[in-house]
């Protein structure tokens, strides 16, 4: 258990250090990366390729071995399945990303610097998570 | 040609976002899903994981602002409108729960991982990010 929480630690510092130097931690470049009507900026780019290419080596190694380092079963994959939830939530998570330029990663790692209006994002982004159940009800029941 | 300094930083922070996921699958076991991570422990559904995610949301919100005093400044620039910070936050606490991912999971894990889901998530969040922008700030101009 004490092996399982610090690796989960290290990640999350990683994780969290890796957004900050990345520079996704910055509205206005996250906002630039998705206006491509006017200054775009190409950084998220090489953010995401980044992040991605040593993933597809891990996802490799992570399949063939079934678990974890600690034990645990490799996820399994999804069955393919385009529901509405999915259809429904990247839309509204792709809106608010654009207004704020927060997502959920960087809006946490910011929260020590990003004064009372990064504190606003989250408070409001964890009372969508809370409400959100209720309206996978309804969505599902459409 | 040299690269731009800011591609090159986004190359090295997102290697360093990359090696995160590969540590978390690779020995935890799990999907390195910020909204997950943070959505689970907001609405109790975590159970059994909740000390893991609660560890990983405590290195993902302490440690990186002791990098703050290597930078001459660091910014997030997040709007002062606190209308569009409530309606931006709602969303993507909503839509991140419903998709059952966001950037990290879908984006980072997902794409990797070659999955349709994830891939076709990504598209979709790309693209009303996009329109988004498009019309909020071009055309209404309140961002």
């Amino acid at each position: 258990m004490l092996m399982r929480n610090l690796s989960a630690l290290f990640a999350g510092a990683l994780f969290g250090c890796g957004l900050l130097v990345s520079g996704m931690i910055d509205t206005a470049k996250v906002q630039g990366w998705l206006d491509i009507f006017g200054a775009w900026d190409p950084t998220l780019a090489f953010v995401l390729g980044g992040a991605v290419l040593p993933m597809i080596f891990v996802w490799r190694v992570a399949e063939r071995r079934g678990v974890s380092i600690l034990g645990t079963p490799i996820p399994e994959r999804m069955p393919t399945r385009f529901d509405p939830a999915l259809i429904t939530g990247s839309v509204m998570f792709g809106a608010g990303w654009a207004l704020a330029g927060f997502c959920p990663g960087p809006a946490l790692a910011s929260f020590a610097i990003g004064g009372w209006g990064g504190a606003l994002f989250l408070l409001a982004m964890v009372a969508g998570m809370v409400a959100a159940p209720a309206l996978s009800a309804r969505l599902s029941n459409a | 040609m040299a690269l731009p300094m800011d591609w090159v930083w986004g190359l090295v922070g997102g290697l360093m976002i990359g090696a995160a996921a590969g540590i978390y699958l690779l020995v935890n076991g799990r999907i390195m899903g910020a909204s997950g991570i943070i959505g689970g422990l907001a609405d109790g559904t975590a159970g059994p994981t909740g000390r893991e995610k609660l560890a990983f949301l405590l290195g993902l919100v302490a440690v990186p602002p002791l990098l703050v005093p290597l930078y001459s400044s660091v910014s997030t620039h997040v709007t002062g409108n606190p209308v569009v910070l409530i309606v931006a936050g709602l969303l993507v606490g909503m839509g991140t729960r419903l998709a059952n991912g966001c950037t990290s999971g879908h984006g980072v894990c997902g794409i990797s991982r070659f999955a349709p889901r994830g891939i076709v998530s990504t598209l979709i969040y790309l693209a009303a990010g996009a329109v988004t922008m498009a019309v909020a700030r071009h055309v209404l101009g309140v961002i």
